[in-house]
């Protein structure tokens, strides 16, 4: 292995972690955190470090809770979610800085500012700040490597969980990173029963509150001396930044010849000492962070309690957006106004109007098959179709139109059942994926069982979990190192929890499909359709299918029907299918009038 | 510093093209920054690679109007990245569109010519790169992108030798897609020699 390499940053911060010594690692895939633990698996299976052990759990809470037994074993711990994953695990998070932790104790978790893949903008400072936990932010994929290394350090000598925040840019930027020689390896001490240490009870709460806060103020000082935060620069003007937004800035004042202060903060708590350094003889400064104004409020504070009369610009000033990600060019325009310097821009950037290029399901996509079934044999009832997170929340797009709700993950079967308890007379169907019904699926299905709901379940089973690129789950039979694992059956799990009306069919037969949701319609309780179809990605079916063209009257029922990406029209308005997209699912054959859509190559 | 912008449509293969130039770059003693896109909208949306090759580099995106190379798989993405083109800077895009998946359902597709003539009445520096011809001198659509490789290298807008870029090729393509990718770096130099 050269020793610099080309790295994501999420590649960045498991090799960092690896480097550290981490030895046990959990987590649930989501964007834009897959790729931490997903290369640390494929380190692991290339035997580089084969005593890490690493596993995908079935949520972020259960992750967060194997994370913590083993730091309290005295392990090494790395658990990796997206930010909305943190929200599942908040409740062990909670708890846990109370109890502290024995082994070193790393959360990684992916903002996303945009958002760019995700249903909230929530900033995970923020939620270290309210679980009172310390939270390390890295503006780079080379910072993240080796900040991952002081995380670790600063949670053994605290005994208390640290976040690791990165944002998509960090994630998913890459950059040349210089590798480092591992560091000492370390023993796992093994779990003492320590005269109740691990029992979280009213007493422990609060006398660890005590410490937590002591330390937490101990760690403003501690932190005005690290790496990750740094003052630069004099003047009476200041640029304070964190996270990518620090990159932006450094690029924005490359060549600026004009005197001003640069504050970079890469920690929570927020470094007090380096904060009043700065503050000290400004007249105005400027802050550039993503999400919240969790940098610009600490400044205020501080000139609150020191009694420093300094302009802060910022989100709460209105001064720099406050929702979104930040950009280059858009500091650069806000910084040259700000340090009054020329701004350069030439280029009139009319373009024609450009195709827009929504995501939509693939061609050959089993979810397209059920959403469809569905929708026909539900015609003229009246109903609605909650949804939930992954691909299938893509069936909210024309022509199909079967998402009415989607809120988290596992809360589409839920919020069916609440519609219908505040309206009987509507028909409520709930979608929800495979790797979706096993992370918070389960306890939906108890509820309606035991509240008598009136729903109808469609479980759309592909065998993957294929919005955040194909992570095996219980369901599959094996594990993200690749080895076997039992193979939970949905099937088998939905009988179990007491729903008689159960039934299986092949997604891709449309006629299976209807009759199965019809049945169910003519029937009340909980009834559950498990829909069964493989992932495109998973399996490439069989040979693309054609229109004979003699046969296609250009009714355009296809397209309008499924809105499969592989079929488009001629110029004479007839259909054709693209052989490169198109897997053969011979869906759409089904749907025309005409029979004109068959097997093979028609007209080679 | 050196600001390429890659960009195309999900499935294209911007994402190995970038990392491929990346990779070759820092062999060669570059330091490389970049970011990708990836997630929900590499389904069919397009897809945009950042990539700087020099010394000292601060953030992984180019900001507007400092590309000094556009590599575009697709007319309509090249016309979206324009805004990111210097004065000065050189554009190459295939002349194959890509229409959205939606167009069929919409209606709202657009003419592949009518992105060309913008492009040729806005860019000093461009080169249009035929898809069927690539294609078909590669034996395959799927390494377009290694024979647009062939073609930047071979106009010398790499600041790499080819013996780095096999190098790179060699360690990343799976030992039996080597030869067609080696066949399409091929047909992309040859390409260059006279277009």
């Amino acid at each position: 292995m050269s020793k610099i390499q080309m790295l994501m940053g999420n590649e960045a911060i498991a090799l960092g972690a690896l480097r550290a010594g981490v030895q046990v690692v959990s987590g649930y895939p989501g964007t834009p955190s897959t790729e931490i633990l997903e290369s640390i698996a494929k380190q692991k299976t290339l035997g580089n470090y084969p005593n890490v052990y690493v596993e995908w759990s079935v949520n972020e809470k259960s992750a967060m809770e194997v994370a913590a037994g083993a730091a309290f074993a005295g392990a090494r711990v790395l658990v990796t979610m997206k930010q909305v994953g943190l929200n599942v695990a908040s409740d062990p998070l909670m708890s846990l800085n109370y109890t502290g932790i024995k082994g070193g104790m790393v959360i990684a978790v992916a903002d996303d500012p945009g958002p760019i893949s995700s249903q909230t903008e929530q900033d995970t400072r923020r939620f270290g700040e309210f679980a009172k936990l310390m939270v390390f932010d890295p503006s780079s994929p080379e910072e993240a490597y080796t900040m991952i290394a002081d995380a670790f350090e600063y949670s053994e000598a605290y005994g208390r969980p640290v976040i690791l925040r990165p944002t998509t840019r960090v994630c998913h930027g890459y950059a040349s990173v210089e590798l480092l020689p591992d560091l000492p390896p370390r023993e796992i001490e093994g779990f003492t029963k320590d005269g109740g240490k691990w029992v979280i009870f009213p007493r422990l709460s609060y006398n660890n509150h005590i410490i937590i806060e002591r330390d937490l103020k101990e760690l403003e000082h501690r932190l005005s001396s690290y790496s990750a935060n740094s003052l630069t620069g004099s003047g009476k003007k200041g640029i304070a930044c964190g996270g990518v937004s620090y990159a932006y800035v450094k690029e924005a004042l490359e060549g600026v010849n004009e005197e001003y202060k640069l504050l970079k903060v890469g920690t929570v708590p927020f470094p007090a000492d380096l904060g009043l350094e700065f503050l000290k003889g400004l007249d105005e400064l400027i802050v550039f962070e993503e999400l919240d104004p969790v940098i610009e409020k600490a400044l205020i504070h501080l000139c609150g309690v020191h009694n420093l009369n300094v302009k802060i610009k910022g989100k709460l000033s209105l001064d720099t957006p406050n929702a979104g990600e930040n950009t280059v060019s858009e500091i650069l325009r806000r910084i040259a106004g700000f340090l009054d310097v020329a701004f350069q821009t030439s280029r009139d950037n009319a373009l024609p109007p450009l195709p827009v290029r929504p995501p939509v399901l693939c061609a050959g996509c089993p979810h397209r098959a059920s959403f469809f079934a569905v929708k026909e044999a539900a015609k003229g009832l009246k109903t609605v179709f909650c949804g939930d997170i992954g691909c299938y929340t893509l069936g909210n797009a024309l022509p199909l139109e079967m998402t009415d709700t989607c809120l988290c993950m596992g809360a589409g079967l839920t919020v069916a059942q609440g519609i219908t308890r505040a309206e009987p007379s509507r028909t409520a169907f709930a979608f929800i994926g495979d790797s979706t019904f096993f992370h918070t699926g389960l306890a939906g299905v108890v509820n309606a069982v035991y509240n008598q709901a009136e729903i109808i379940i469609c479980i759309l089973d592909n065998s993957t979990t294929a919005m955040t690129g194909n992570q095996p789950h219980p369901g599959l039979g094996r594990k993200v190192t690749g080895e076997p694992a039992p193979r939970l059956s949905i099937y088998d799990i939905v009988k179990a929890m007491g729903v008689s009306e159960l039934t299986r069919v092949n997604a891709f037969d449309l006629e299976a499909g209807k009759s199965a949701v019809k049945q169910m319609l003519a029937k009340t309780g909980v009834r559950v359709i498990l829909f069964e179809g493989l992932c495109i990605a998973v399996d490439k079916k069989g040979t693309p299918y054609s229109v004979e063209d003699e046969t296609c009257k250009a009714c355009s029922i296809c397209v309008k029907k499924l809105g499969c990406p592989a079929i488009s029209f001629k110029e004479d308005g007839k259909a054709v299918i693209s052989p490169h997209l198109c897997t053969g699912c011979g869906v759409c054959s089904g749907v025309c009038p005409f029979n004109a859509i068959k097997e093979g190559q028609l007209n080679a | 510093m050196l600001n390429i912008l890659v960009t195309g449509v999900g499935g294209q293969g911007t994402v190995l093209f970038a990392r491929l130039i990346g990779s070759a770059a820092i062999s060669s003693g570059y330091a490389v920054k970049g970011t990708e896109t990836i997630g929900m909208a590499q389904r069919g949306g397009s897809v945009v690679s950042h990539l700087r090759i020099g010394e000292l580099i601060n953030s992984p995106l180019i900001p507007l109007e400092k590309a000094d190379l556009i590599i575009a798989f697709e007319p309509a993405e090249a016309v979206r990245s324009l805004p990111y083109l210097s004065k000065e800077g050189k554009l190459l895009t295939l002349d194959a569109p890509i229409q959205p998946v939606t167009a069929s359902l919409t209606g709202k597709g657009y003419e592949a010519a009518e992105m060309l003539g913008f492009l040729k009445a806005n860019v000093s520096n461009l080169s249009v790169l035929s898809s069927a011809e690539l294609a078909r001198g590669s034996g395959s659509a799927k390494v377009i992108n290694v024979a647009m490789l062939g073609f930047v290298l071979a106009k010398g807008w790499l600041p790499f030798e080819e013996e780095a870029l096999l190098a790179v090729l060699n360690e990343r393509i799976p030992k039996r897609f080597l030869e067609l990718n080696i066949k399409a770096l091929n047909t992309g130099k040859e390409y260059a020699q006279w277009n």
